[in-house]
């Protein structure tokens, strides 16, 4: 039997944009269930790096190793590993065309090749788990963010993924309705799901996140249970970003 | 005689009305049939060579840049009359129709196809990543969720100028294509009266009315609130 490894490994990812790098060799791993929370300021790489974990960015050395595959390696059918890993992105990037259940049914249709009825009963059970039964039918521009958001929560759930990637799920809901993306966040949370979220929803990261991390600059500074890295930061980087955070 | 009489002797004259409605309305098919013909083929080439062209790859996209700015440069009449009388010096010979299907479809393909690309390249980058993040393709992703969204946004544009090209069916008259103002000229240089090219005008509103109303109206249909 394999031993239990983290679902997701990165081994000094690096990524420069030109002239300018981003990240600097960055290593950092998730284990099965486990919810992480990345923090730190404006620019210091937090979604170039959640996007190096899909390849929706190309790192330009390092491994990121996925559920025991190194998914920068050649020959890996990257489409294929991407139904394994969700995304979520702070502005939602809905299909505006399509229905909330056209949306959540696509890739099910075209990438995991399923029947029509089949897709729209996987479609249906995952926009009932964000409790978005009756908006089946409704075209997305007729949603509030916090509803449309949740509808890109069940586009990626749809898939039954191993991971979902958040990059700054509430950033652009009015304060109001971001209550309820956390809410479906947390009840993912409860059933296993494993989760990497970008986010300053320093509160909801305390509660519900199993670890932090700290970015800034392209690296890691510190990480560390929720409590540990908010009540008492090693590193002074760390304080100061938090005390901003706070104030 | 009276002016009034006179204009009305001029472009209206009854007898010849009826002599020349059934070559008008002939010349109504044949402008039909070109016209729809140019625009099934203009407009498919036309998302053809955008939806290649957003794969970026140097050469293509060169290639497709060159046709387009020469045959959006380019007068359709002078096309008209180079395919037409100098193909068969290399041994090719099209009739008036196929020439003029071809070259109303290239420029149209032209003018489509620069349309297209600007629909394309519209559309928020946050489109192509969320699909690609579902491990669609990069030809799946374009099929199913940027050329639905940009073909949309083109319907405004796209109408216009495929209403001023299938306009230049006129020019078949000049390569003998028996379309309305063939028809048309062809029985004023026997009457000797403007008639007939009155009745090729109205020929034209019957025609092209209709069309632009249409397009007004797939316009509002194809809009939608945006996300
Ligand atoms: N596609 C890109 N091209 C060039 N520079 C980029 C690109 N994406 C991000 N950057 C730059 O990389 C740095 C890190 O950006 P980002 O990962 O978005 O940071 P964060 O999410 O932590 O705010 C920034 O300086 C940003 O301007
Ligand atoms: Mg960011």
């Amino acid at each position: 039997m394999m031993p239990e490894g983290p679902l997701l490994s990165a081994i000094g990812i690096a990524k420069r944009f030109g002239s300018l790098p981003v990240l600097h060799g960055i290593d950092f791993s998730v284990q099965q269930g486990e919810m992480v929370f990345i923090i730190g300021p404006s620019g210091s790489g937090k979604s170039t790096f959640l996007r190096c974990c899909n390849r929706l960015e190309e790192p330009d050395s390092g491994a990121m190793i996925f559920d025991g595959v190194d998914i920068l390696g050649k020959g890996v059918e990257i489409n294929t590993v991407r139904q394994r890993i969700g995304m979520v992105f702070q502005a939602f990037n809905l299909y505006p065309h399509l229905s909330v259940l056209g949306n959540v049914t696509l890739a099910l249709r075209k990438v995991a090749r399923k029947s029509k009825t089949e897709a729209e009963r996987i479609g249906r059970a995952a926009l009932e788990s964000v409790g978005l039964s009756d908006k089946v039918d409704a075209m997305p521009g007729t949603l509030s963010g916090g509803q449309q958001q949740r509808v890109a929560i069940a586009r990626a759930l749809a898939l039954d993924p191993k991971l979902v990637l958040f990059d700054e799920p509430t950033s652009a809901l009015d304060p109001e309705l971001v209550g309820s993306v956390l809410a479906v966040m947390r009840d993912l949370k409860q059933r296993g799901m494993t989760m990497v979220v970008v986010s300053h929803e320093m509160r909801f990261a305390r509660e519900a996140a199993d670890r932090v991390v700290f970015m800034e600059g392209g690296r890691i500074v510190e990480q560390g249970p929720p409590a540990q890295l908010f009540e008492a930061p090693r590193e002074p980087r760390t304080r100061e970003f938090l005390s901003r955070m706070m104030a | 005689m009276s002016g009034f009489e006179r204009f009305v002797d001029t472009f209206f004259k009854a007898e010849l009305i009826a002599a020349t409605l059934p070559n008008i309305v002939s010349g109504m098919g044949m402008t039909l049939l070109i016209a729809g013909l140019v625009v099934l083929t203009g407009i498919f080439l036309g998302l053809l060579l955008a939806a290649l062209r957003s794969y970026r790859i140097t050469p293509i996209t060169v290639a497709i840049v060159i046709f387009a700015d020469i045959l959006r440069a380019m007068p359709p009449l002078v096309l008209v009359l180079i395919v037409y009388f100098g193909l068969p010096n290399v041994g090719l010979t099209l009739s008036g129709f196929a020439v003029l299907w071809l070259v109303l479809s290239l420029v149209l393909a032209a003018f489509a196809e620069e349309i297209f690309w600007a629909g394309i390249i519209s559309i928020r980058k946050g489109q192509w990543e969320a699909a690609r993040a579902t491990g669609l393709t990069y030809t799946a992703t374009l099929i199913w969720v940027i050329l639905p969204q940009a073909v949309r946004l083109t319907i405004p544009p796209l109408t216009n100028r495929t209403i001023a090209i299938t306009k230049n069916t006129a020019l078949g008259t000049v390569i003998g294509v028996p379309e309305i103002l063939n028809q048309a000229t062809t029985a004023v240089s026997f009457s000797g009266n403007a008639t007939p090219l009155m009745m090729g005008a109205i020929a034209y509103l019957v025609i092209f009315i209709p069309v632009v109303m249409l397009g007004r109206a797939v316009e509002s249909r194809f809009s939608w609130k945006r996300a």
